[in-house]
């Protein structure tokens, strides 16, 4: 028999841990509607909407904003046939050098992202390339690749080889095989991989920093507020904008792989 | 037709299938007789991005530390030399590498002790609906904006802000201003002292802790921890027993992360902390402004070499099995 009753010590150290985990950004949500415009002042002397209105005209942050969609949205793409082109060839087959590959794929997100940062611009400054969003994207592709690997490593390990081979027998070729039989099996993976790989890029500070130049993403728009405070509203209503922005595709992402486990012959 | 047959004249397929036509037809047969093909053209393209983007890079910057810079013209100079290695062992420079590691130590400590109740609830007691939302309430602020969340800890930790207010409220407002007259961990305020990047770096790496330490604990057959109280254990002869030494391959992966992270985060400490520097923040200012590569090159080799050296650790412990 199992016990399942939990000591009320546990369960109060683990809501305790959650509660850190989630006020601070609740606590975002209450400042985006404060009155004070001038320090960080709690609780806030009263509640106002103007500074959506404010937000909503200020170009600069509307420049930042397509700046860092445009950027995630091809990082993802490059990063979704990358990384799905390494998942196969790595679950699809045994061949020398197999974890030296997955290593490889690992090393730019197991690394400080400083180093990466640093090595794209000195490799930049080195090639004389000049900074426009196409460096920005190098750097985010790169470390994107792994997640949509992981996502698509897992679910190929569970497509039942004998599928393909049955697809094979009965007169598929390759891309047939590929656009019918897998395409459908390791879709929402790719879906969930594609979102998390979006929402990494568009959340991106460290390495941007160093491939950016004079471009502002809006991270980097963010970080200059922090740095140094002028617009204390604006970035209050940001802040929210961009937790309402990346918590979509987190969740999104989360519903489609939540099943994974109901492959298609996934019980062979 | 014929040119698929001098292709494929020995393929054992030739006797069973007719051949297929047009490109694709003859591209799609030659990649099915020759699986090495398709593999090498599936791995070329992520294998030529990551080597020669990622590595190439690395390799061009680890090269550099191997330079020098002039201190009167400010010009590098490419002949091999160990100087700048050498320049980290200066006392300034020591200081901040002696600084960042113990934050990092710190840190990792602090993850490991916030995140064992929520990871070991979450494995073992939470059920169905629960489970849920344990695994989102851990993801969603893991994945959710690392800016947005040093911002409100600044809305936070700011001397007019919740926490100063909160502690005055409760009449504690000794407790903190006895903290911040402490010399190494106090200062003006708590966005300005080394308890606040403490604080901070916690509670951003602190989910990279508990999914990992997790998993290790979602392992633990329940039997064993049914017939350790069998054998008369206390819940604590149990926990240090049986418990946790089946988590340390948990507890080893998800320090990784914490340590990692910490070891080369330029950004909290900019924003709250005080003026003492950290690694990522040297690496910064000597390619920015300082425009000494080399010596730049020079520090994001001991993050390398420490995470190298951490890494060899952990794996000797199985974490790379939780993972």
């Amino acid at each position: 028999m199992r016990s399942d009753t939990s000591p009320p010590g546990l369960r109060i150290a683990a809501a305790a841990g959650l509660a850190f985990l989630h006020l601070p950004i609740l606590l975002i949500f209450v400042y985006a509607f404060t009155t004070e415009d001038k320090s960080y002042q709690w609780p806030p002397p009263g509640l106002t909407l103007d500074w959506l209105a404010v937000t909503w005209n200020r170009p600069d942050v509307w420049a930042a904003l397509s700046l860092s969609l445009e950027v995630a949205a091809v990082s993802t793409a490059i990063a979704l046939v990358l990384g799905t082109l390494c998942a196969a060839s790595v679950s699809g087959s045994r061949f020398f050098g197999r974890e030296t590959i997955s290593l490889l794929v690992i090393l730019p997100i197991a690394l400080p992202g400083i180093i990466t940062g640093i090595a794209l611009r000195s490799a930049f400054s080195l090639a004389e390339i000049p900074f426009s969003q196409w460096t920005i994207i190098l750097g985010h592709a790169t470390f994107c690749v792994v997640v949509v690997y992981n996502n698509a490593i897992a679910r190929f390990r569970r497509v039942s080889g004998s599928l393909l081979e049955a697809s094979y027998d009965l007169g598929a070729d390759g891309l047939q095989t590929f656009r019918h039989v897998i395409l459908p099996n390791i879709g929402t993976a790719l879906v969930a991989g594609g979102m998390l790989a979006f929402a990494l890029s568009f959340d991106e500070v460290i390495v941007t920093t160093f491939t950016a130049g004079q471009q502002q993403t809006l991270p980097i728009w963010m970080l200059e507020e922090l740095v140094r405070p002028r617009q204390r509203p604006v970035t209050n209503v940001v802040a929210m904008v961009v937790v309402l922005v990346t918590l979509l595709p987190i969740l999104a992402a989360y519903y489609l792989t939540r099943d994974g486990d109901q492959v298609a012959g996934s019980g062979k | 037709m014929s040119a698929v047959g001098t292709i494929g004249a020995a393929g054992p397929s030739d006797a069973i299938l007719p051949k297929r036509g047009g490109w694709r037809g003859r591209l799609a047969d030659l990649l099915w007789r020759r699986p090495g093909l398709l593999l090498l053209l599936m791995l070329m393209p992520p294998v030529l991005w990551l080597a020669v983007v990622y590595l190439g890079s690395l390799l061009a910057l680890l090269l550099q530390s191997f330079f020098s810079i002039d201190e009167f013209s400010g010009l590098i100079d490419r002949s091999f030399t160990l100087k700048t290695y050498g320049e980290l062992l200066r006392p300034a420079n020591l200081d901040i590498i002696v600084r960042t590691v113990t934050m990092a130590a710190l840190v990792t400590l602090a993850a490991a002790v916030v995140a064992f109740p929520i990871a070991y609830f979450a494995a073992r007691y939470a059920r169905g609906k629960w489970k849920a939302l344990f695994y989102l309430g851990v993801m969603l602020p893991l994945w959710s904006s690392y800016l947005v969340k040093v911002y409100a800890w600044k809305l936070i930790l700011a001397k007019e802000g919740i926490l100063t207010w909160l502690l005055q409220k409760l009449h504690l407002a000794w407790l903190l201003d006895g903290w911040l007259a402490l010399p190494v961990v106090g200062g003006s305020s708590l966005s300005l002292s080394a308890t606040g990047t403490f604080v901070v770096f916690l509670y951003v790496w602190l989910p990279f802790m508990i999914l990992p330490l997790q998993a290790s604990l979602e392992r633990v057959p329940a039997n064993l921890l049914e017939a350790s109280a069998d054998l008369g254990a206390t819940p604590q002869q149990t926990f240090r027993n049986v418990v946790f030494p089946l988590a340390l391959p948990g507890l080893a992966a998800g320090s990784i992360f914490t340590f990692s992270l910490t070891l080369g985060d330029y950004i909290i400490p900019q924003i709250i902390g005080t003026s003492r520097l950290f690694i990522g923040q040297a690496v910064y200012a000597h390619q920015g402004t300082a425009g000494n590569i080399p010596l730049a090159a020079a520090f994001t080799v001991v993050p390398i070499v420490v995470m190298g050296l951490y890494l060899w650790g952990a794996r000797r412990m199985g974490a790379f099995d939780a993972l």
